[in-house]
């Protein structure tokens, strides 16, 4: 029952339009730095434009797939209407607003501090209080989800959450909290010094506290393509979810260990104590075993499919696979992605292995392979899934759907592996130019070369999926029926309380917020001689 | 079972998950905070608690060997982008009066026919930061240092404010522009150098650093060539002597003839 599709829709269509800017401006600046081009004179432009493309992919565009995702899941998984219509409206017009705001000083050059802020880097107060916007747009459907679920659970005592459901609000759990580390680090340090009210910033604690958002956004990011995996890929091809407990405790893990990791982005950062870096080190490691569960479970949730379809021996299930599913295609891809780009994660946050990749072009290769391959293919199947059931018209081409697909993983696949192995050769990151005739950079002129080729497939595959939600409108009507996700091998008839709800979960999660944070900020907040100048961007 | 029965280790969900939680963290905290520090050969502690701030970020107890002395004197001047950016009128009309000492090298309408800087039009902090560092004696010159010795704080603010109320006129400066040089236009990335309009105003400008459009190639050279030898120690963090050392003789010869040819006019950022 989806009875607000203007809503989710408008979430979505504007999730997806900043995307396709977002991405011309990505393939823009690969091309610019890549030896294909002679250099744009102003690296002023270049950081510009990383700052839009940086604001747009990591702050507006996920979260409104999340928001739009989530109400779609409210209603269909809970079959109630959306409680909180107009306050889910008042949200999405506060992103607007926010991120018109903060898009208007970075175009003018006046902001051009790149989405991580990086203090003591200072642009215009209006990019801050419109990512502020942005965040509280968000949290008003964090609110939302919640309190739909309450309605339900009044409604339906003690059955248990639709999967669905509880993943969905787990993942506004985690963004509600993960969230309040950058809204700190710009509410109290950064717009003070933005609206003229301060002069210095301590950088050290701004950056520990962005690091608190840092990491935890990520698997916020990630949520969607992963409840994806659980309640639409397992229906889509045919098969049975393999465990929904599993499912949870998936979920669950992400809620209590995505945010209190995030110093691991800070590994050569001194104002940290190297106990507490290994101590985030070690509970990243933890992390991975969601996802490892997660494919675990995937895997096993696929291979009834194949073998319902006929498929026999160790094997023989793959190939009687419905690989001319879109759904099917986008899970292959994206879990190899999640493979590499997960492999490539365990790297990063090893603490001493991190120190030979660390500020290279390898950590911009990895998330980009993460979260633009492994998690944007996923946002692109669930549109896909649920774009007969939003606008009334069936998909206009499946070869058309596939090509996309395609094109997205081998764009990605193009673009990311040489952004690794020139971040292995040392080549650093936020940088607007290299000098390629230099013999010390000349062996990375190729791969940056096939890199930007790659950026180039992404850009046109982007631009066919935003051609293809745009052309099912021409389409002929069609009714789909009631929105489903996918039901578990064994029919779930009761939960443990503990796997139905998130008491103890949110516990956990901000008990490891104060032992693994609470002392370096506290610390950093103690110390009276930590405050730097700060440097306006484009002040002058 | 109601939500608070949840909360006590009788529940398995609980004992289990705070249980592993709480496990995880002390053995991790345990190899962060002993473990590692005393696997650190090169580290000494005095005792486990030594050991443990150590790891937490606190400053070792132990005695360390005494700070050597510097060999100059630092800069102390605090610049915010902010300062002295709306003088008043009285303040540049004192500056004018008492610029009038500095007319005999830095010329009447602050255009030096002498070799020194062009001050007509320039960023404002700029000057107030050079002038404390010469009474300071973090930067020093023969001519100028007896010039600043006894200037007071207002008299430095009223001499900046004076100089940045004058326009640029275009500088003594015959020949025709040159090209810019590779140096000038990319920097050197691979060798830590920056273009020089990221601070020095034509990309951006750093509050503290000069335009230097028109300005005496003889004097750029030499500054260049005093950050490069260390002779000129005044500048914030090392930023112009890095960059100076890293620089070709060739590259300072180039960079300051394309400065000097250029009319200061050009300068895109104004204060």
């Amino acid at each position: 029952m989806l009875a607000n599709k203007k809503l989710i829709l408008a979430h979505f269509w504007l999730a997806f339009a900043v995307f396709g800017i977002a991405l011309c401006l990505g393939a823009w600046q690969m091309f610019v730095r890549s030896p294909l081009y002679v250099w744009i004179s102003d690296p002023e432009w270049y950081y510009r434009s990383v700052t839009a493309h940086g604001t747009v992919m990591g702050y507006v565009f996920p979260t409104l797939v999340a928001m739009g995702f989530g109400y779609a899941i409210t209603e269909s998984a809970l079959e109630q209407r959306l409680v909180g219509l107009r306050w889910a409206w008042a949200g999405f017009w506060l992103i607007v607003a926010g991120a018109i705001m903060a898009m208007v000083p970075v175009a003018l050059g006046r902001a051009s501090v790149l989405y991580t802020f990086y203090p003591p880097l200072i642009g215009n107060a209006f990019y801050y209080i419109g990512v502020v916007l942005v965040v509280v747009g968000s949290w008003i459907w964090v609110a939302l989800m919640s309190i739909n679920l309450q309605v339900w659970k009044r409604a339906h005592p003690g059955d248990p959450v639709p999967l669905a459901m509880f993943a969905n609000v787990a993942g506004s759990y985690l963004w509600g909290w993960t969230a309040v580390g950058a809204a700190l680090e710009l509410l109290l340090q950064i717009i003070p010094v933005a609206l003229g009210l301060r002069t210095t910033i301590d950088a050290g604690l701004a950056r520990v506290l962005f690091s608190w958002t840092l990491h935890a956004i990520v698997y916020f990011w990630l949520i969607p393509a992963y409840i994806a995996f659980y309640v639409i890929v397992p229906r889509a091809i045919g098969g049975r979810l393999y465990s929904d407990t599993m499912a949870r405790i998936s979920f669950i893990l992400f809620l209590i260990v995505s945010m209190p990791i995030g110093i691991h982005h800070a590994y050569g950062d001194p104002q940290v104590g190297a106990g507490f870096k290994f101590v985030h080190s070690a509970f990243t490691a933890v992390v991975t075993l969601p996802t490892l569960f997660t494919v675990f479970t995937i895997c096993a949730s696929v291979e009834i499919a194949g073998r319902l379809r006929g498929g026999k021996g160790a094997l023989g299930w793959l190939a009687a696979l419905p690989w001319e599913n879109p759904i099917m295609l986008a899970v292959a891809f994206s879990f190899i992605m999640l493979g590499f780009g997960g492999a490539g994660g365990i790297i990063n946050m090893s603490y001493q292995l991190n120190a030979s990749i660390h500020n290279s072009q390898w950590v911009t290769g990895h998330f980009h392979l993460i979260f633009g391959g492994a998690v944007v293919i996923m946002y692109f199947a669930l549109a896909y899934d649920l774009w007969p059931h939003l606008t009334g018209h069936s998909l206009p081409d499946l070869r058309l759907v596939r090509t996309q697909l395609w094109l997205w993983f081998i764009g990605m696949m193009v673009t990311t592996f040489p952004w690794h192995w020139v971040g292995i050769l040392g080549m650093p990151r936020r940088m607007a130019y290299f000098d390629y005739t230099n013999p010390a950079l000349s062996p990375q002129a190729l791969p940056v070369a096939i890199s930007a080729i790659g950026a180039f497939i992404l850009l046109a595959s982007g631009l066919l999926f935003l051609f293809i939600l745009a052309r099912a409108y021409t389409t002929s009507r069609t009714e789909p029926g009631p929105y489903r996700f996918s039901r578990p091998i064994h029919p779930v008839r009761s939960v443990p309380v503990a796997l139905n709800g998130y008491g103890i979960w949110v516990a956990l999660m901000i008990a490891l917020t104060i032992t693994n944070y609470g002392y370096p900020i506290a610390v950093l907040v103690a110390r009276q001689d930590t405050s730097v100048p700060a440097i306006y961007v484009g002040a002058q | 079972m109601s939500p608070r029965e949840l909360f006590s280790f009788r529940d398995r969900y609980f004992s289990v998950s705070v249980g592993i939680t709480a496990a995880v963290f002390v053995l991790a905290a345990l190899v962060g905070f002993i473990v590692l520090p005393y696997a650190q050969s090169q580290l000494k502690f005095a005792d486990l608690w030594d050991a443990i701030c150590s790891a937490a970020g606190l400053q070792q107890r132990s005695p360390s060997s005494p700070a050597p002395e510097p060999t100059h004197r630092f800069s102390e001047v605090v610049l915010t982008p902010t300062m002295l950016a709306h003088p008043g009128q009285e303040s540049i009309g004192r500056g004018a009066t008492l610029a009038q000492r500095c007319a005999i090298c830095h010329g009447p309408t602050g255009i030096s026919r002498a070799d020194s800087p062009n001050l007509a039009g320039q960023y404002v902090a700029v000057i107030y930061k050079q002038l404390l560092d010469f009474r300071s004696h973090a930067r020093t010159n023969a001519v100028m240092s007896p010039f600043a010795a006894n200037l007071s704080d207002q008299n430095i603010a009223d001499l900046a404010a004076y100089y940045a109320y004058l326009p640029r006129l275009p500088a003594y400066h015959p020949e025709p522009p040159l090209a810019r040089p590779g140096i000038v236009i990319y920097g050197a990335p691979i060798r830590g150098i920056a273009p020089c309009g990221a601070c020095h105003g034509s990309l951006d400008n750093k509050t503290g650093s000069p335009w230097l459009e028109g300005q005496s190639e003889v004097y750029l050279k030499e500054q260049l060539h005093a950050f490069a030898s260390g002779q000129r120690t005044n500048d914030i963090n090392q930023q112009m002597r890095n960059i100076a050392r890293a620089m070709t003789p060739q590259e300072i010869d180039e960079a300051a003839a394309y400065y000097a040819s250029q009319p200061p006019d050009i300068v895109k950022a104004t204060d």
